[in-house]
């Protein structure tokens, strides 16, 4: 019998749609098997194995596109929305692979196990934003969840480490719990976990659970709000990303959080829709809190780790403003803005990871003083990048945000569009305290010379930083993308 | 050949990424290329200057070509008589700094002119772009190389002014790209040509809240950059703490940014708002002008009062602009200019201070008219011209603004002409202080008359100020035919909102 389903899901194509999550599941086993094997001999190889499978799941991505639809019986829907997402966190894994090659190797951590764990989590992550099911989603959400702390937790020496590891689990796990307990309460209503189900009851209307299927979204958005660092659910975020490795805390901005808002969009925007004006007010205040909360307290930080930490509250606060437009001019500004997030943040962070030093000791942001003269190659695209997060024309930074609140103010959000906007004025203060310390001052006297570029991590500034500005100058390829997602995403 | 503006936009910009190139070590490559690469973009600019036809009024040299499709945003460059002749001061003045950075610019000269190069790429493109996204662009774009330019190469403040600098044009552009989406939700487009058309058919109705707070969200961003007082507090800072080059481009051209802004977009977009407005940004350009005035003439610093000088300058330009008479706002224009060569020259003669005596504190100067007689002379011209002087450049602007603004406001007039009185004072003071008197040993051994280069610097602007002085039928027509066309769309579409006001149709009359 089970021979019979397979063969139904290969014939039918379901095994196509799925072939992200199985090249990427395939990888990562092959990668545990080949950690004693190849062990300290060629380290390096790890990473070459772990760029090769998420190119093949990037491939993979595009093959299960060709052939979308529903698969497993309604329970993973590969449309275009899925497949935007699956792109843009397997991208994030390859950017998060390229600096760590050097990374791993100045703090003598290199082992098969973390990039195995980085290619699991991008497969939960992958299943989370093509499901269709909240059973799904949950399994994906707690792959990709699982895999992350024990990554946060990596350099198990390191003190920060294991701390970021203990709370991240903690708090997340809880959070998760909430999601479930709302996928309970769900099923216990409508008798259904299908998100289109889920839809079709509401829409029609006159439900005597409404109130009940309003808490269950109130409890979904505890549990996504935590996982995308939403006010006010954002406490965990500058702890764990000021302790985990530097490439683990660049993927965790990037990846999870794009899942997780993929998620947040398919839940809110597809099955609670028609709770629409509930939830709303609701988000306008996660959203407004998220960015003042976020670039308030990154005013305040000297530790790069920490104020990236703060700032990506703001920014999740951005993409918040994006979902309480309730549009698919707000749904794709969100897409392309954690688009343009993934690439700026996770450059930001690897020149970050590459100033810190063996043992991450140099984080501050006195440790960049000089940068632009010692390193220019290095300050210029960290120029690039803080310059797309303030939000400065040509830059992918400033083209999401601008769409994210035409989308706003074309759904008659006015207040939130100028308190978002004087909000961005705002954080240009805190990154702007980079750019003087890389520019304006001189290297400290006595301050251990930067290592030289290799070329991996010469990649690893070079691509997102050519990311950011092609986001900028010629949006149109991933907007229009994003744009036609959106419309179908309903 | 049609003409095209695609050269002088792209030149800089090509120069720029070239610049980044040139080897590190030798500065004098990269100081001839800035300077070859600004002079070609100034002749191509010339070459604009011939072909453009003087009698035509409206937008020349249009090109429009598709950037983005969805929001659809376009490509969209264009010159009136107004731009053009921003744009040429914008090219004459890059190889003018880059003559006078020759020397005082040592530490990483090759950023330093590739800053200088993008600088003027995003100054022309304010001045060029017909579209409104584009002109954000062009205006967040232009705000970067200063920031750079000032942060780097200033002086001992330098990163305290950079971030002020930064923060106020920021904080006022977020607003502006508020009102810009707003205005796109409602006609659909960002062209502004569209938008114009749309207001003046009718199809495009806002209600006067709705005027009044767009008209708000561009007109804040436009007085940080003029700077309109009490918005100012950012420009003494920057203006003191930059390199002469960035001080020149800051106050010749950046300034300008901010009051073309207003009459290019502020009236004929909003023009009840901007006419419900008038009476107070004219009495705050009024209380601008005599304040920087009284400001500028206690400054023991040099540079601090021609920063004072210019909030006092640029209060005429925004008193001409609201007088809504055609006087005024051709003065306003002409001022714009007068203040970009005067009070550019003047920034260059104080760096050439600077550079021989490394002080900027009047207290050390004086007697430099005995040991530096050309430069004293060529001082005196511009100290003149600045002041008001007829047959000077700055005289013909600043009575037609008086003019346009007694036609309008007779009690306005009265009050801005303190200001001509007070610039006498500061000028003529700070003149015999520095220049007068006994020249003190440091200045003799050290202030030296003007070089061949400093010449060549200095030449051109002293002849624009007698020319545009004596002669100003050489650049006024295209201007007032550009200004005529502001004044009707500034009153077009009255008739769909609230009542004209009665100073309007007499200035209509007349």
């Amino acid at each position: 019998m089970p021979g019979e389903i397979v063969m139904k899901w290969f014939i039918g194509g379901d095994l196509l749609r799925f072939l992200p999550e199985i090249v990427l599941t395939l990888a990562g086993t092959l990668l545990m098997l080949l950690d004693p094997v190849l062990g300290s001999r060629r380290p390096a190889a790890f990473g070459h194995l772990t760029i090769a499978a998420l190119t093949a799941g990037i491939a993979g991505a595009v093959v299960a596109y060709w052939n979308g639809g529903l698969a497993f019986g309604g329970m993973l829907r590969v449309d275009a929305f899925a497949t935007f997402f699956r792109i843009l966190v397997l991208g994030a894994g390859i950017l998060t692979v390229l600096p760590s090659y050097s990374f791993l190797k100045r703090q003598q951590a290199e082992s098969g196990e973390f990039h195995a764990l980085l290619l699991f989590s991008i497969a939960g992550q992958c299943m989370m934003v093509a499901a269709n099911d909240l059973i799904v989603i949950f399994i994906g959400l707690e792959i990709s969840s699982i895999a992350s702390y024990v990554l946060a937790g990596y350099l198990r020496d390191d003190k920060r480490s294991n701390e970021s590891a203990l709370k991240y689990f903690l708090l997340g796990s809880f959070a998760t719990a909430f999601f479930l307990y709302g996928v309970a309460v769900v099923y216990g209503c409508t008798g259904t976990i299908n998100l289109s189900t889920v839809h079709a009851l509401l829409a029609v209307g006159g439900s005597s659970e409404a109130a009940l299927l309003g808490a269950a979204a109130g409890l979904m958005f505890v549990g996504l709000g935590f996982k995308v660092s939403a006010a006010p659910f954002q406490l965990w975020a500058p702890d764990v990303y000021q302790g985990a490795p530097t490439p683990v805390s660049a993927f965790l901005s990037a990846g999870p959080k794009a899942a997780a808002f993929a998620i947040f969009l398919r839940i809110f925007m597809t099955a609670f829709a028609p709770l629409g004006n509930a939830w709303e007010p609701l988000v306008w205040l996660s959203a407004l809190a998220s960015m003042t909360i976020g670039n308030f307290a990154a005013l305040r930080q000297t530790n790069l780790k920490r104020m990236l930490g703060y700032s990506s509250i703001a920014h999740a606060g951005y993409v918040m403003v994006a979902l309480t437009a309730r549009s698919d001019t707000g749904i794709a500004a969100a897409m392309f803005y954690l688009a343009a997030y993934a690439f700026m943040n996770i450059g930001a962070f690897a020149v970050v990871s590459h100033i810190s030093g063996r043992g991450e000791t140099r984080q501050s942001i006195d440790d960049l003083a000089g940068l632009g003269q010692t390193q220019p190659l290095t300050a210029a695209m960290l120029g690039i990048f803080l310059l797309s997060l303030i939000g400065v024309p040509l830059t992918g930074g400033f083209f999401g945000k601008f769409y994210i609140f035409k989308a706003a103010l074309e759904s008659h959000l006015v207040w939130l569009t100028v308190l978002g906007l004087l909000n961005s004025a705002v954080a240009a203060y805190y990154y702007l305290r980079l750019l003087v310390a890389m520019y304006f001052r001189d290297p400290a006297a006595g301050a251990p010379e930067v290592e030289p570029l290799t070329p991996a991590f010469r990649a690893a500034l070079i691509l997102p930083a050519a990311g950011t500005l092609l986001l900028g100058i010629f949006p149109s390829f991933v907007l229009d993308f994003a744009a036609r997602s959106a419309a179908l995403l309903k | 050949m049609s003409p095209n503006l695609l050269p002088v936009l792209f030149i800089p910009l090509a120069g720029f990424f070239f610049a980044l190139f040139l080897p590190r070590r030798s500065p004098e490559a990269s100081r001839r290329f800035a300077l070859a690469v600004s002079l070609v973009a100034f002749v191509v600019s010339l070459g604009l200057l011939m072909q453009f036809d003087r009698n035509a009024g409206g937008e020349q040299f249009v090109l429009d070509a598709p950037w983005i499709a969805s929001p659809r945003i376009h490509f969209a460059i264009s010159v009136n008589g107004v731009s053009l002749w921003l744009v040429l001061l914008s090219t004459l003045l890059t190889p003018i700094c880059v003559l006078i950075s020759w020397r005082s610019i040592r530490s990483r000269a090759k950023e330093f002119y590739a800053f200088l190069l993008l600088l003027e790429f995003g100054l022309i493109g304010v001045f060029l772009a017909q579209d409104l996204f584009l002109f954000y662009v062009f205006w967040e774009v232009s705000l970067v190389p200063m920031y750079f330019l000032i942060g780097i190469w200033g002086h001992d403040r330098r990163i305290y002014a950079a971030v002020k600098f930064f923060l106020y044009t920021m904080a006022g552009s977020v607003l502006m790209l508020a009102a810009i989406i707003y205005l796109y939700n409602k006609a659909h487009t960002f062209s502004y040509a569209a938008i114009l058309n749309q207001l003046s058919a009718g199809e495009l109705r806002l209600d006067s809240q709705e005027q009044m707070l767009l008209f708000l969200g561009f007109f804040v961003a436009f007085a940080i950059k003029v700077p309109l007082f009490p918005l100012h507090t950012w420009l003494p800072d920057a203006h003191v703490e930059a390199p002469v080059a960035g001080s020149v481009m800051l106050a010749s051209v950046m300034l300008k940014m901010g009051t073309y802004g207003i009459l290019h977009f502020c009236l004929p977009l909003f023009p009840n708002a901007a006419r419900q407005c008038a009476g107070w940004i004219s009495t705050l350009a009024i209380i601008g002008i005599i304040y920087g005035a009284l400001v500028a003439m206690v400054q023991p610093n040099m540079k601090k009062l021609v920063a004072y000088s210019s909030v006092s300058h640029l209060g005429f330009v925004v008193l001409g602009i609201f007088s809504f008479t055609q006087q005024g706002l051709d003065g306003a224009v002409y001022q714009m200019l007068n203040h970009g060569i005067s009070t550019g020259a003047l920034f260059v003669f104080v760096g050439l201070l600077y550079e021989r005596r490394h002080s900027l504190e009047i207290a050390d100067y004086g007697g430099v008219a005995t040991a530096a007689p050309w430069l004293s002379t060529a001082f005196l011209v511009t100290a003149l011209a600045s002041i008001g002087l007829p047959t000077l450049n700055n005289f013909v602007g600043e009575f037609l603004v008086l003019q346009g603004t007694a036609i309008a406001h007779f009690s306005f007039a009265v009050w801005a002409s303190l200001g001509v009185i007070l610039s006498a004072c500061y000028m003529l003071w700070l003149y015999q202080r520095v220049f007068y008197g006994v020249a003190v040993e440091e200045v003799r051994s050290h202030v030296t008359d003007l070089r061949t280069r400093e010449w060549a610097a200095v030449v051109p602007l002293l002849v624009l100020m007698v020319w545009m002085g004596v002669y100003s039928l050489s650049f006024l027509p295209p201007v007032s035919r550009v200004t005529a066309q502001v004044l009707a769309q500034s009153e077009v579409n009255v008739p769909y909102r609230v009542a004209v006001p009665a100073r309007a149709e007499v200035s209509r009359a007349r």
